[in-house]
């Protein structure tokens, strides 16, 4: 399975995981795995999902994301699991 | 499965603690170009190297955008100069033309420098590898990217005198030909004793004689990811200051991996090594300085600081060597002044002196790094410094 971590990051704000959501269902982008906190008013999501049958590129998914992003005031990063399994799985 | 703590934690690290993966450079040997005609080896050297790493660069990119980690540089080591041209360079120009073809080539593909200009004369010198030191002055006042390297001496052979007593004269000649760029030239030189053969760093690096046609070596750094974690701890024992340090270059260390074996797959070249080193930036928060500093000196330079710094390259080695089981290159902690806030600070503050910095590059991974001296030094000054830091490394069997 390829997996994708899409984190979010900014002030809180109505519809964020709604527009994220509807773009990586209309990419056929699976989500296996959401959290989220709220700290000190900022929004702090995480988002683990499954790349295997997705209609774009990373690079083309991340850049969309991110335009996404700026449109309602956050930071959408995506990045390879495989960057977090290295660091924090023995 | 990866938790959200775990997920800020490393972006964290990147965003606010200037971590990033410093360099991927890869190793070209260019012994199967040597020619005894200087135009044909030219072709040969500029050839190979633009077919090897042409795709270096938007790999590097690549990778850095997937994982969501900086790669700052990407670079290219080659076989030591000296070696390649004896065939072909009779004269100082002669020499100077095959830096004109790395610096070329390496405009070319678009990395940051090259380096392996260099020569092997730990134990004696052939007469083109006297040539090559003496084309240095020339070669690097008029590239960009070239680096150029010598090694002097080892804890085998000893230490080459001769050519100590010359690279005094050609430190300060190189100095004098970049003398309307700061002498930047001299930033582009490095003088050792015990080179290791797979060193990503610049301007040391080289592709030694000893290793495979092409290699992936990764250089990863993070001088300020160990501080902010340092600060967490500030007041425990130092069995946790130590643990603190250890867990923190583990974690460096596997990112380097991960893009060393993910660079390696993707450009068919087999992976070498991930070199470990704290490499400071002049950014601030990106200095070795304020980590002595947070483990508890006034300033770097001040009593403690050997012993501070031994406990840090130590620690950063162990670390990166659980981490991954290719560690290689230098891996410690560097000391380059001028590339250090914090150290600039201490030299201004009248804490760090030379001598002070001589007795540190006993226990760290490197020798005396980016020191201005001032411009009227005589070659002999610059010699016996050389002389004595060479003596360090000889002696305790260690790179400087």
């Amino acid at each position: 399975m390829n997996k994708t971590i899409i984190t979010v990051v900014g002030k809180d704000t109505v519809g964020i995981i709604a527009k994220v959501c509807t773009y990586l269902a209309e990419n056929g982008i699976n989500i296996l795995d959401i959290s989220q906190t709220i700290v000190q008013d900022y929004f702090n999501m995480m988002m683990i999902v499954d790349t295997n049958k997705a209609a774009k590129s990373f690079g083309d998914m991340a850049d969309d994301l991110e335009k996404i992003g700026k449109g309602i005031g956050v930071v959408i990063k995506c990045q390879k699991e495989e960057i977090f399994d290295m660091m924090h799985r023995i | 499965m990866i938790n959200l703590l775990e997920v800020r934690e490393t972006n964290e690290m990147v965003e606010k603690e200037n971590l990033d993966v410093r360099t991927i450079t890869l190793g070209i040997s260019l012994i199967d170009c040597i020619d005894s005609d200087l135009k044909k080896l030219n072709e040969n050297i500029y050839n190979k190297i633009y077919n090897a790493a042409k795709d270096l660069v938007k790999t590097g990119e690549e990778i850095s955008r997937e994982i969501g980690i900086p790669i700052v540089n990407k670079r290219i080591s080659v076989t030591p100069i000296a070696m390649i041209g004896s065939a072909a360079c009779k004269t100082i120009e002669d020499f100077a033309s095959i830096a004109d073809t790395l610096d070329k080539v390496a405009h070319e593909v678009g990395v940051n420098f090259i380096g392996g200009y260099s020569a092997l004369v730990s134990k004696g010198m052939t007469p083109a590898e006297e040539l090559l030191i003496r084309s240095i002055p020339l070669a690097l006042s008029r590239t960009e990217r070239v680096c150029s390297s010598v090694n002097l001496g080892s804890t085998k052979t000893g230490i080459n005198m001769d050519a100590v007593k010359l690279m005094g004269e050609i430190i300060k000649e190189t100095a004098e030909y970049t003398k309307e760029d700061d002498s930047l030239g001299c930033a582009k030189l490095v003088v050792f004793c015990n080179a290791p053969d797979d060193n990503p760093f610049m301007a040391g690096a080289f592709h030694g004689v000893t290793e495979a046609d092409m290699i992936i070596n990764v250089g990863v750094s993070g001088p300020g990811v160990v501080k902010t974690a340092l600060e967490k701890v500030r007041g425990e024992s130092f069995e946790v200051l130590c643990e603190t340090i250890k867990k923190t270059a583990f974690k460096v260390t596997r990112v380097g991996q991960l893009v060393a074996k993910e660079a390696s797959a993707r450009l068919n070249v087999p992976f070498g090594i991930v070199d470990l080193s704290l490499a400071p930036t002049p950014a601030i928060g990106d200095s070795v300085a304020d980590i002595l500093c947070e483990i508890g000196l006034e300033y770097a330079g001040a009593p403690g600081t050997s012993a501070g710094l031994a406990l840090l390259n130590d620690q950063v080695r162990r670390g990166g060597v659980m981490a991954s089981s290719y560690v290689g290159g230098l891996s410690g902690a560097f000391i380059p002044v001028s590339e250090d806030q914090g150290m600039i600070d201490a030299v201004k503050a009248g804490a760090l002196t030379l001598e002070k910095l001589e007795a540190m590059t006993c226990v760290c991974s490197v020798g005396l790094d980016m020191i201005a001296i001032p411009g009227d030094t005589k070659a002999t000054t610059i010699s016996g410094i050389i002389a004595d830091e060479l003596a360090i490394g000889m002696i305790n069997q260690k790179t400087v």
